[in-house]
């Protein structure tokens, strides 16, 4: 039935009642949010693992290899794998075409994976707004890992570095020259750096272009710490003692690796880096370094909206209108606009 | 927040053209629907496997091969054992009218031939959606 969630059942791993939860989460429903409160608890265990790049990279297609992979491990037990593939709403219908399945045929009828694509309906940032509720809800279905596939990303899509525990940064050869690749955004958040379609004549100059830029860039690299909490807060950050602060200031050094991803070539060093790079997060504390500031301002970001939601309870809605209308007619600026819309 | 019509279009057996599936897509895409599009040679379990976990609304199968009689009771059939007998089918592609009513008698809500508006198949849609709201 719509509108209500069974949580014993997206905990005892029932796929119908996984997809319907999900669905309302995404809606951000009351049964939605409902279901996000009792399944937090069991959420915290998953490896998120964010795949970001340009439009045509080839995202897709290397999720969908990692995924095998993964399922049929050279060694262990195969992981159980979540996929959050997001493609953009039309910002004029809102409609979307989600296609990234098309290169996930291989892996469409294993049951250790569960597959879903979702529209970013609005948001910028290049993943949606609701995509960490859904992740948390697979997250705590159960699945080991949880791969969470960008739109297609330029320069400054960068929510995914937030929301992940690692980051893979897709790039096709030929996009760009050495300078692309020492600005800031996309490429400063990848944990994992990707060249795909490696048999591309041009493929070594762009491994070359990104290497280097990586040893620039690595002297002044930012820590950990710096990175995660330079957000102001509507309340004082949890405090980390001197001892976890200087355990996290071992830096990680991503690797540039090459795959041809519809051929399956170098998938292997990929899922091998993003286990290293889990094993890394976890002795140097970071994992809980991210997962902390993750939490904090997802709970900054509720406390804003339930601050401006209160605002609005109390505010005469005529001095709103009074207000902007003297803004509009250009005779006080936005900035006093809000000044006098706060003093009562 | 608004409930989004979720749509999976998808092609069923081993004909090669899609255009008239993309046309769909995109038509149902600008009314504003959240369309997955899975692609070509898709099986029944590969059909059912992506309406369950993308918790479809509607299901529409684009068949030009004229295999529709084999291919559409096993798609309804599959999606019945897993539970989802209550998402819409509907069918397009190049089917002869002597065969619509066997399909809708398969539990098939809607066929579409060549000549068909794309306006057809979203007012059809979305009033199989309000349909499902109320049962």
């Amino acid at each position: 039935m719509r509108g209500t969630v069974d949580v014993q059942g997206v905990l005892a791993g029932n796929r119908r009642t996984l997809a319907r939860a999900l669905t309302e989460v995404e809606n951000d429903s009351l049964a939605g949010r409902g279901a996000l409160d009792a399944l937090f608890p069991h959420s915290g265990k998953a490896h998120l693992v964010g795949v970001t790049g340009s439009p045509g990279a080839g995202k897709s297609s290397l999720v969908n290899q990692m995924t095998r992979l993964l399922r049929n491990p050279l060694e262990g037990e195969p992981r159980k794998v979540a996929i959050v593939a997001v493609d953009p709403s039309s910002p004029f219908t809102g409609g979307a075409i989600l296609g990234d399945r098309i290169r996930m045929r291989d892996i469409a009828d294993d049951p250790g994976v569960f597959i879903r694509s979702m529209a970013s309906r609005g948001h910028l940032g290049g993943i949606a707004r609701t995509t960490s509720a859904l992740v948390r809800v697979l997250d705590a279905a159960g699945f080991d890992l949880i791969l969470i596939e960008t739109v297609g990303a330029g320069q400054s899509e960068v929510d995914i570095a937030r929301l992940a525990h690692t980051t893979i940064v897709v790039e096709a050869p030929g996009m760009g020259d050495d300078i692309q690749a020492i600005k800031a955004g996309i490429l400063e958040i990848a944990d994992i750096l990707v060249v795909n379609k490696a048999d591309h004549p041009l493929a070594d100059n762009t491994l070359r272009a990104l290497s280097a830029s990586l040893e620039f860039a690595r002297p002044g690299q930012v820590a950990a710490i710096d990175r995660f909490h330079h957000k102001e807060l509507a309340f004082e950050p949890v405090k980390l003692d001197q001892k976890e602060i200087e355990s996290t200031n071992e830096h990680w050094t991503p690797p540039v690796l090459k795959t041809v991803s519809t051929e399956g070539v170098g998938i292997e060093n990929v899922v091998e880096a993003i286990g290293k790079h889990a094993a890394f997060l976890r002795t140097h504390n970071q994992w809980q370094l991210r997962d902390a500031a993750r939490l904090q301002e997802e709970l900054n970001e509720l406390l804003m909206a339930a601050f401006a939601a209160e605002w609005r309870k109390q505010v005469d809605q005529s001095r709103i209108e009074a207000v902007l209308g003297e803004m509009l007619e250009r005779k006080i600026s936005p900035q006093g606009a809000a000044i006098k819309l706060l003093s009562a | 927040m608004e409930r989004k019509i979720r749509v999976l279009i998808a092609k069923p057996g081993l004909d090669g053209h899609d255009r008239g599936a993309k046309l769909i897509a995109r038509a149902l895409r600008d009314a504003g629907m959240e369309v997955i599009y899975t692609g070509l040679r898709q099986t029944p379990q590969m059909i059912t496997t992506a309406a369950l976990q993308e918790d479809v609304d509607v299901v529409g199968l684009s068949i030009l091969s004229g295999a529709h009689m084999t291919l559409v009771p096993r798609v309804v059939e599959s999606l019945k054992e897993a539970g989802l007998g209550d998402v819409a089918v509907f069918v397009g592609g190049i089917i002869p009218e002597e065969d619509w009513l066997a399909l809708q008698e398969m539990g098939v809500r809607a066929v579409y031939g060549p000549g068909t508006t794309t306006q057809q198949v979203i007012d059809d849609v979305r009033k199989l959606v309000s349909g499902q709201a109320e049962e």
